[in-house]
């Protein structure tokens, strides 16, 4: 069971959107395909979610500390 | 089967066999996943509707978050699937070429890359570790000093209201630092290691604010004392919730410019 100060992962349950946020546009690798998200279509993709979700700064962080690295 | 008016959505590379992939897992718009080789390395890919896909279709998709949070669960479905049968390296969400060709010419221009980022996961899976800082128990009925005589109404508000404040700063100074101590020790577990930015609270689904947002590249054999780690860590460390979730394709281990979290 739950002890304080500790979830254990539960097996099974469903994954936080995210935590899969985080890893699906911060993580991976980036190559050039055809249509490839460049930072212009980034930016876009912030201010979208921005609008949508009020406080979204920490998934916004990694995506400009990502950009560091692009 | 790559039909005129669509595009391959790739969703990474393995060293594995490409017949064992991709089955049994519904893809990005419901087609299958299938695999094309080239270099001695396969991808995973899928066809996808130029209709949503095409890049002014998803200009506009990717400021839908409903259509973000499919979309992206149905790329980690397949890496997820993928990742069970062998490593995988994934690509970052959205990767689409206008046909096989260029996943071809991907594969043989990164084969080295593709190599190494193979060789670094295998045998290897990513697990998150988070803290949230946990609220201080209101320490009013502990503010009133002893010793000291009855103040007035006014300076005894005064007085615990201060004394929760000091409280409150200390619960989260004490939060940052089981932060830093946890993502530490919880390193010496891990070949390599990776810092996000602590999500925000309101996404996060917590009411509390998240003090660490880790991950891990974890041996699967020391998976289970990693595990145990975390869960050995809580007791010492009762201003932060402790979280673990994984096992995670490889996301925070496969890109270039990580690898290792800041030092």
């Amino acid at each position: 069971m739950t002890e304080p100060g500790y979830d254990p992962a539960i097996q099974g349950e469903r994954i936080a959107l995210v935590d899969l946020l985080d890893r699906v546009l911060a993580g991976g690798v980036v190559i050039v395909g055809d249509i490839t998200l460049s930072i212009a279509d980034v930016d876009l993709v912030r201010i979208s979610l921005r609008a949508l979700v009020s406080s979204i700064s920490g998934l916004m962080e990694t995506m400009d500390d990502s950009r560091e690295h692009s | 089967m790559t039909a005129d008016s669509g595009w391959v959505w790739m969703y990474g590379v393995t060293g594995g066999d490409p017949e064992a992939i991709a089955d049994g897992v519904a893809g990005i718009g419901g087609a299958s996943p299938r695999t094309i080789t080239a270099a001695g390395l396969t991808a995973i890919v899928g066809d996808v509707a130029d209709r949503e896909y095409s890049e002014a279709a998803l200009r506009r998709n990717l400021e839908d978050l409903d259509w973000l949070a499919q979309t992206a669960r149905a790329h980690h479905a397949v890496l997820e699937a993928a990742a069970k049968r062998g490593s995988v390296v994934p690509m970052r969400l959205a990767t689409l070429f206008a046909s096989d060709a260029g996943v071809t010419g991907t594969l043989q221009d990164r084969a080295e890359d593709f190599r190494q980022a193979l060789s670094l996961i295998s045998a290897r899976s990513e697990w998150g570790v988070k803290a949230y800082a946990v609220k201080p128990a209101d320490p009013a009925g502990e503010a009133g000093e002893p010793g000291r005589p009855a103040a007035g109404p006014g300076a005894a508000y005064l007085q615990r209201r201060r004394a929760q404040l000091t409280a409150s700063q200390d619960a989260r100074s004490e939060a940052l630092a089981s932060a830093r101590t946890v993502y530490a020790e919880m390193s010496r577990f891990a070949v390599s290691s990776r810092l996000y930015p602590p999500q925000a609270p309101d996404l996060a689904g917590q009411q509390t604010p998240m003090v660490l947002n880790a991950a891990y590249l974890v041996a699967d054999e020391r998976a289970g004392e990693f595990a145990a780690a975390i869960k050995d860590l809580a007791p010492s460390h009762r201003f932060v919730q402790l979280t673990l979730t994984g096992p995670w394709p490889a996301y925070s281990f496969a890109g270039e410019g990580d690898g290792s979290g800041p030092r």
